[in-house]
């Protein structure tokens, strides 16, 4: 590890860059915490239909009255709205949806995510934890494209873009991208792959704090142009 | 030749409507298997759940996606040491320590589900399907213990079906055949439930005539519910927790 400082994007910078990348008409469903600022950053024009879990498509942002309806909530269990053309439906429904591939993109957190995609999200593995999981394994099993949004490193420093997740796993060879504040890389057939730095951040920087080999940008463009 | 008799061989297809709460739930047996609908605060029947406190009923196996928050409705219910088992996708919340210090202390057992699995878990064993193969969990702690099966290259593990004695569940409207509609996201588990429960109780804000529901509209068919109760003013979980509510 260096000590020097490297910044990159912010959080809001990283959702924005995460939802560059999602197509126009995309249905997608965001994951709980960092993942549920992507829909804030929706460029102008693409039109995103976002699920959530727990029994809802065409969920629509906060209410701005400060009211809602307790019983209107999203998987992190607080309120929203629901947009012209929503629909709500129950849990066995919700989860066709995402088993059976109808969701076409996933952005979940992650602890850790291996160089062949493999992605531990659910329990840190330590004592006296509370073993929790919601949704998380059955989206990574169904949905089509799973992009990862985490910071680089945890708060000790350690590399979450790991060769080999030591956490439990959530799903095996399932992450196609992971966005960070330093970079976006993509999971290939060779492992890590350089997308895009932030500004200011150089190849190295990301190495350094990369638990893999870390493989240069392709010369083949590889952002997913919506 | 079927003769016809004063009394009907089938008295659930009729009348559906309990004077009480205390009525709806009064047959809840120590060890009974009891669903129990929700996800977070909507859809969680608070008002059955705290008369089941007070019914007295122990030793109950929980499957509910939660275990409740702060110390009222589901929460309420483990705080009073009545649940032996709970399975459930995510036992967890910010806002209670309840379920933790149980687990913790070794007083309450977990079966950790995925939660599309446990969906799909209660909605075959209200179809009659025994098990099924899901992607979900595969090649994780959860699939321990499992069959695997490979289906066109890829593998898949087998899971069992839930069924209970006893679902609670919130609905919005019902009529008195058993007719449910429900209120937006508090839908959530409350279809499958009910048909996966020998006995589906669901409270209700408003009970209505045979007819007032558009047909076209019903959500859950009355066939899988048996009993419904009126709860006019149903309480939010949120505001009994942001008041410091402790049930009873």
């Amino acid at each position: 590890m260096t000590s020097a400082q490297v910044i990159g994007w912010t959080r809001e910078q990283m959702a924005a860059r995460v939802a560059l990348d999602i197509p126009d008409g995309a249905y997608v469903n965001l994951g709980i915490g960092i993942p549920e600022l992507v829909a804030s950053f929706v460029p102008e024009g693409r039109r995103i239909i976002y699920h959530t879990e727990n029994g809802m498509i065409g969920m629509g942002p906060p209410p701005t009255d400060g009211q809602g309806d307790p019983e209107l909530i999203n998987a992190g269990k607080r309120k929203v709205t629901e947009l012209p053309g929503a629909a709500y439906f129950h849990h066995a429904d919700s989860f066709a949806m995402i088993r059976g591939g109808h969701i076409d993109v996933s952005v979940l957190g992650a602890l850790q995510v291996a160089r062949n995609g493999d992605l531990a999200n659910w329990s840190t593995g330590e004592p006296g934890a509370i073993p929790a999981v919601g949704g998380a394994m059955d989206l990574c099993a169904g949905v089509k494209r799973v992009y990862v949004i985490t910071t680089h490193c945890t708060k000790a420093g350690e590399p979450k873009l790991v060769d080999v997740c030591t956490l439990p796993f959530t799903g095996l060879g399932v992450v196609n991208r992971v966005y960070t504040e330093l970079a976006v890389i993509n999971i290939t057939p060779e492992g890590f792959r350089l997308v895009e730095l932030a500004p200011g951040v150089s190849f190295d920087d990301v190495q350094q704090r990369t638990g893999a080999p870390l493989l240069p940008k392709s010369e083949h463009a590889e952002r997913i142009t919506p | 030749m079927i003769t016809p008799s004063a009394e009907s061989e089938f008295p659930a297809m009729l009348g559906k409507t309990c004077p009480s709460v205390h009525e709806a739930i009064a047959d809840v047996h120590d060890g009974a298997v009891v669903m129990v609908g929700g996800f977070g605060e909507a859809g969680s029947p608070i008002e059955l759940l705290h008369t089941l406190i007070d019914q007295g009923a122990h030793d109950l196996t929980i499957i509910s996606n939660n275990c409740g928050s702060g110390e009222v409705g589901l929460a309420a219910l483990f705080k009073a040491g009545r649940v032996r088992k709970v399975i459930c996708s995510f036992p967890k919340t910010a806002n209670s320590t309840v379920f933790p210090d149980l687990y913790r202390a070794g007083k309450c057992e977990l079966e950790l589900v995925p939660q599309g699995t446990l969906a799909e878990r209660i909605r075959a064993g209200g179809a009659g399907i025994p098990a099924f193969y899901t992607p979900a969990a595969v090649g994780t702690p959860l699939a321990e213990g499992k069959e695997t099966r490979i289906f066109d290259g890829r593998p898949y593990l087998m899971e069992r079906a839930l069924r209970a004695d006893f679902a609670l569940i919130k609905g919005r409207v019902a009529d008195a055949t058993g007719n449910i509609i429900y209120n937006k996201t508090a839908r959530n588990f409350g279809p499958i439930m009910a048909m996966a429960a020998d006995v589906a109780i669901v409270q209700v804000q408003r009970i209505v005539s045979p007819g007032e529901i558009d047909p076209e509209a019903v959500i859950t068919p009355g066939i899988f519910v048996k009993r419904v109760v009126e709860v006019a003013n149903p309480a939010h979980e949120s505001d009994l927790v942001a008041a410091g509510v402790s049930y009873p």
